[in-house]
């Protein structure tokens, strides 16, 4: 890429430093700028949201005139109000997905799910607001529901939209190789119905919007807790009619997203329409209790499993069949996340040459799903992982070496899976050593073996991953239905002092972006990471962006960074060799500081010295002209150093630089990736069940990953330890729970069970590096694969557990009751 | 009707504010006092993202009237480490484990600690699991919140005085 | 309406489930002291679960009772909850009502001295014997020698799925309390009482069953399962008390401690 990038001698720069967190004082200090911490200093009106009781029904009047008359009351939204408003969008739908049920910003003539928005009041006070919904007259008349997937494609359930048969909003298909030849050959044949969960994300910060329409400059401020701003900007623009470039939308400090503030919701539109019909700014703040209804659920398929196997364990075939459940309508990127990134990716880390996948995609009277920590991966690995954990019980083999002999081996690398994608790069085998090391699982299973002698119930359960992730070449966001961009992109600015500030398209739910990202931006830069500020989440100066999602935005984002810094390099290069009279060659770069190298001879001073007269042509040219003699430069020429600072103030201020160059050390670079990266990884979970009581002590967790290049290892572990604690919530006790006519059962924390401090063990955590070749940084994913893999491993080590006792299965969650169940009834 | 008025001394300013009877301490904190440190995580008083210190202990300012806070003194997060001021050693030790993540448990995280470490000097990681049973974080798994807990009340029982 | 702590009462306001027009706030009406007078321990209604669970006279002298406490909700919950309030309140998996029914606590008021089983079994609001104004102003909880608690968190909620309190007196008497089982709260299990009057010991619970019908059913925990859990936790109670005299145990889905 372009000409000579200067060597910095080898010297370690920021790139895999654990750099403590640039951005931390300021949340330590509650210094933070939380959305709603905004709404508290900003005088606002405050808007609350009236929602159906009913999972199903025709919606046949709703009367605000009560409500608007109430004291505190400024305006009330209903839906003759936003006939002209376009309905949210569905930016993901996979190929041959017919029914595109988009959900209106509120209900027209039905609702299909208990939650959603029929109304909105903006008044005065939270209060008053909250009190107008009860005035509010609406007359549904309920219809019956369905919630349940498999139930919804019945000939005879329910229908939800036009167009469906059977509520299938779509059936993605991949094959490969020839499976039944597959099944036909082989030795055995192993058959599972599974479920995986439907859960919530629930970050600790619910959703939340501050919206400012100015009708002078017809301009919209909107604050909201987003984790693609650039996209929603985008997407108000269209649902309202703004033009984009009036649209600046800013997500501040955003508390924790894990998916569930990638989807473009109701409430960000009625902000803003009463703020432009108000005139006044308009907020809205969730409650947790609204939180269960109002925001995406993850995950929630029906996985009917088939696994086609010699007799010495390996597997010939796959054949499954996944009904998903995409809630009331298919939001965001809902659809896509169980056709594309379950449908192509079960076949896991193993070489699996005959697949067919069906993905079904099915309308429920539920609230739409959407993307949660792994988005359709979690699910992949559990459908493969569970299956090959069977397969050994099966077989009477151990699941380590059914694993490892099932593995794409690294001399395959890279490797084209039957259903499209590339496994680019990892030693598979070399990563699950180093997992049963760390675990000591020869000792492990000896262990078993005593306490089972004991009539304990003592298991291990592995999981063993690659996970795509860093999404991705924009030519495959198009073939895959996705509707939006796939590079990233980023500018980086160094200032006339020699600081720098990094725009990134990425935003920051946690992640540390104002940390990891400015070490790529030293590191290239050759400066402190204190001396870098990383901007992102306001489309006003951050022009372009795709966000953060997938475990992209070190391996995108950072890559843009990367390159951008380096053009900056290239450029600042070339005007520290024009002021040392050197040839770029000629220069080293440490620490912020160019250097003549001290190899250069004298012939190739003077050959580059009258290429240097020749670059001065300009000066001797305007001091001919207008008789203005020039006076001398301030950076002399010559000499035998430079700093990064100088090169920056000759870059500013313009006045001696380079025949042609233009000024300024600014530069903006779109880093599209070549294709997916495949982070990997093998985690063991160790448990011992209680059988009497369904107890589970999760005694130990070991995981193992390769994310390619670490950044930042503080950080990477920390995205390891949340990423298996969510993954092991949603093992033992996460559940978003219906009941047969679509209500919800679950409404607060004290029914939605997520692990506390004392119910997990400290992570033993190792690494694995070998870089990827599919970006610059050698960087893949990390934030979510441990998730998948914890939820997986966990799952494994319980049934590993109740083996003995012949207990062939328990649905997540493996709540305590579940698990005596299924030991009663074995 | 006249609308109560309390009286509390918060972060060592007094404080008097006319509020509603049925205002909550955190709503007092964040809307009238303008200290959104302390933040509203959950509806039953599970998540400890509101914990504050109320006569020295910790308490969870969700469930609690500002009335019944009458002539107390309260510390939220801003009252930790004045303006320009170092950090609170606990706060460090925060910082240096990586304890934070998206941050929006952190001022309760923190404000348990210190009543942690009030109660039990130097805590083991058993007892630090088990007393952060009010605290819910999301993000980090609660690895590194343990590590910077002990090492928090390492740093504070080494403090002189 | 009396508030005390508020950890109860705001909490079902804020929820909507109750909704009263005024309060009176109890804090320094109601006495908060721990005391042992004449063998028994005296707690006030104002005591703070904080308070009791670090009362080294209590860790001293009834050490379940301590650590009963020291396990009610969480610590910042227990810093503001108090024991008038866990009485008064009579939550369905209330610790402190196990507690006073197994150990056979006598609950003072602003009006009279009421046993536990008579306190507990009353038909007001609350499923408590109170009249309308009367205030719970302290208990008193003979020292026992064998008593243990075993409790077993609801993962959401994290308070007792099924909770079960034994004790036997100096007396030879034996008290079975379980807590979490029953809507309108803690009750005290006849059978289980019946069935340990011969020998206090685990294996005289083995054919003792609770039945299902009546118990309370959520997401984790059905009639069967939960009525289940009583039997075993019963077994474990007695056998922690036979084993170390005074005990309490918490069980939590995902721990190992």
């Amino acid at each position: 890429m372009g000409a000579a990038m200067i060597d910095r001698d080898g010297t370690p720069g920021s790139i895999g430093q654990p750099v403590t967190r640039v951005e931390d004082e300021h949340f330590l200090r509650g210094e933070s700028r939380y959305v709603s911490d905004l709404i508290a200093k900003s005088g606002a009106l405050r808007v609350a949201v009236l929602r159906s009781p009913h999972a199903h029904a025709r919606l046949l009047a709703v009367d605000a005139t009560r409500a608007q008359a109430l004291p505190g009351v400024v305006d009330v939204l209903t839906p003759n109000d936003v006939a002209s408003v376009g309905d949210l969008p569905c930016d993901w739908v996979p190929p041959g997905m017919d029914v595109v049920a988009q959900h209106p910003v509120l209900a027209r003539d039905r609702v299909r799910y208990v939650g959603q928005a029929v109304a909105a009041v903006a008044a005065d006070t939270v209060h008053a607001a909250e009190d107008a919904l009860a005035a509010i007259a609406v007359t549904y008349e309920p219809l019956p529901a369905v919630a349940d997937q498999e139930a919804a494609m019945a000939d005879d359930a329910p229908r939800l939209h036009e167009g469906t048969t059977g509520n299938v909003a779509f059936r993605y298909r991949r094959t490969g190789g020839d499976v039944s030849r597959a099944f036909a050959d082989a030795d055995i044949v192993v058959r599972r119905r599974l479920v995986d969960s439907r859960v919530t994300a629930a970050p600790l910060e619910g959703r939340a919007v501050l919206s400012a329409f100015d009708p002078g400059a017809g301009r919209l401020t909107h604050h909201t807790t987003s984790q693609l701003p650039h996209v929603h900007a985008q997407a108000l623009s269209q649902c309202l009619g703004l033009p984009l470039h009036k649209v600046r939308l800013v997500a501040p400090d955003i508390g924790g997203g894990f998916g569930s503030k990638l989807g473009f919701y109701t409430e960000d539109v009625l902000c803003a329409l009463l703020s432009m019909r108000t005139g006044r700014a308009c907020a809205w703040a969730e409650r947790r209790a609204e939180s269960f209804v109002a925001t995406t659920h993850g995950r929630d398929q029906i996985q009917h499993v088939e696994l086609a196997v010699r007799n010495d364990g390996r597997i010939l075939g796959l054949r499954s069949r996944i009904v998903a459940d995409l809630g009331a309508y298919a939001l965001g990127m809902g659809p896509g996340v169980p056709a594309i990134n379950t449908g192509l990716s079960v076949t896991g880390p193993y070489r699996i040459p005959h697949v067919d996948t069906e993905v079904i995609g099915v309308y429920t009277n539920r609230t739409p799903t959407g993307p949660y920590r792994g988005a359709g991966h979690p699910e992949a690995t559990f459908l493969i992982e569970r299956m090959i954990d069977e397969l050994a019980r099966t077989l009477g083999h151990d699941p380590a070496e059914v694993r490892r002999m099932n593995f794409v081996p690294s001399s395959e690398m890279p490797h084209r899976l039957p259903t499209g994608l590339t496994l680019d790069s990892g030693d598979y085998a070399a990563t699950l050593d180093a997992a049963l090391a760390l675990a000591g699982y020869a000792e492990l299973r000896e262990r078993q073996a005593r306490l089972r002698a004991e009539g304990r119930h003592f298991g291990i359960g592995l999981a063993t991953l690659a996970e795509g992730s860093a999404v991705g070449p924009s030519i495959a966001m198009r073939a895959i239905g996705f509707r939006r961009a796939g590079h990233e992109s980023a500018r980086v600015v160094v200032h006339a002092d020699g600081r720098a500030t990094v725009f990134c398209g990425t935003q920051s739910t946690g992640q540390g972006h104002a940390t990891s990202l400015a070490q790529v931006a030293a590191d290239v830069l050759g400066i402190e990471v204190a001396d870098v500020e990383v901007v992102e989440g306001d489309t006003q100066v951050v022009p372009f962006g795709t966000g953060t999602f997938n475990s992209r935005s070190m391996a995108v984002g950072g890559s843009a960074v990367y390159e951008a810094a380096r053009k900056v390099m290239h450029k600042a290069t070339r005007i520290a060799a024009f002021k040392l009279q050197r040839r770029q060659r000629d220069l080293g770069y440490e620490r912020g500081v160019f250097r003549a190298v001290a190899h250069a001879g004298i012939a190739a001073s003077v050959a580059h010295g009258s290429k240097q007269v020749a670059q001065r042509v300009t000066p001797l040219v305007f001091a001919r002209q207008t008789g203005f003699a020039l006076p001398p430069s301030p950076t002399p020429h010559g000499g035998d150093a430079i700093t990064l600072a100088d090169v920056a103030r000759e870059a500013h201020l313009g006045h001696d630089l380079p025949l042609g160059m233009p000024p300024g050390l600014d530069e903006t670079y779109f880093f599209d990736p070549k294709d997916i990266p495949f982070g990997y990884g093998s985690h063991v979970a160790v448990v011992e069940v209680d059988a009497e009581t369904g107890h589970v002590a999760l005694l130990r967790y070991v995981a193992v990953d390769d994310c390619g290049r670490v950044i930042n290892p503080l950080l990477a572990d920390g995205q390891v330890h949340g990423g298996a604690a969510q993954g092991i919530g949603q093992a033992l006790m996460e559940a978003v729970v219906h009941d047969g006519d679509g209500q919800p059962q679950v409404h607060a924390f004290d029914e939605y069970a997520m692990p506390h401090a004392a119910d997990l063990p400290a992570f033993e955590t190792a690494r694995t590096e070998i870089p990827t070749t599919l970006n610059p940084l050698g960087a893949k994913g990390i934030g979510e694969s441990a998730t998948a893999a914890a939820t997986a491993a966990v799952i494994n080590a319980v049934l590993d557990a109740l083996a003995p006792l012949d207990v062939t299965d328990v649905e997540m969650p493996m709540t305590p009751m579940r698990i005596w169940y299924a030991v009663e009834r074995r | 009707m006249t609308m109560p008025t309390v009286s509390m001394t918060v972060n060592g300013r007094p404080v008097r504010e006319e509020i509603e009877g049925r205002t909550l301490l955190v709503e007092l904190l964040r809307e009238k006092l303008g200290l959104t440190g302390t933040h509203v995580g959950c509806d039953t008083t599970q998540c400890g993202c509101c914990v504050v210190h109320v006569d020295g202990m910790a308490m969870k300012s969700c469930t609690m009237l500002a009335l019944q806070c009458e002539g107390a003194e309260v510390t939220t997060i801003e009252g930790l480490a004045q303006h320009g001021a170092p950090l609170h050693p606990m706060q460090a030790a925060f910082r240096q484990h990586h304890a934070l993540q998206c941050a929006y448990c952190t001022s309760g995280m923190v404000m348990m600690a210190l009543d942690i470490v009030r109660r039990h000097r130097e805590p083991d990681e058993a007892t630090i699991r088990e007393e952060l049973k009010g605290n819910i974080c999301r993000c980090t798994g609660y690895h590194n919140v343990v590590l910077a807990i002990a090492a928090g009340a390492r740093a504070m029982a080494e403090r002189p005085g | 309406m009396a508030l005390a702590g508020g950890q109860t009462l705001l909490r079902e306001m804020k929820r909507g489930r109750l909704s009263p027009t005024s309060l009176v706030d109890l804090g320094g009406l109601v006495p908060r002291d721990v005391a042992l007078r004449d063998g028994a321990v005296w707690i006030g209604a104002g005591a703070t679960h904080a308070k009791v669970a670090a009362s080294d006279l209590l860790q001293r002298r009834f050490p379940v009772l301590a650590g009963l406490v020291a396990h009610i909700g969480d610590p910042a919950v227990r810093n503001r909850g108090t024991l008038g309030g866990g009485v008064a309140a009579n939550e369905a998996a209330g610790d402190y009502p196990a507690a006073c029914l197994a150990l056979d606590a006598t609950i003072e008021t602003t009006a009279r001295r009421v046993t536990a089983s008579e306190f507990f079994a009353g038909s007001g609001e609350l499923r408590t014997a109170l009249e309308p104004g009367e205030i719970v102003t302290a208990a008193t909880f003979p020292v026992t020698s064998h008593a243990a608690y075993v409790k077993f968190l609801n993962p959401a909620a994290r308070y007792a799925m099924v909770g079960v309190f034994a004790a036997r007196a100096a007396d030879g008497s034996v008290r079975i309390a379980v807590t979490g089982a029953r809507a309108h709260g803690a009750f005290r299990w006849p059978e289980a009482e019946a069935a340990l009057g011969a020998v206090f010991a685990p294996e005289s619970l083995r054919d003792v069953r609770l039945p299902p019908n009546g118990l309370v059913e959520d997401l984790f925990a059905d009639a069967t399962y939960r009525a289940h859990l009583a039997e075993v936790l019963a077994r474990r109670a007695v056998e922690l008390a036979v084993m170390r005299t005074q005990g309490v145990l918490v069980l939590s889905h995902g721990s190992s401690r």
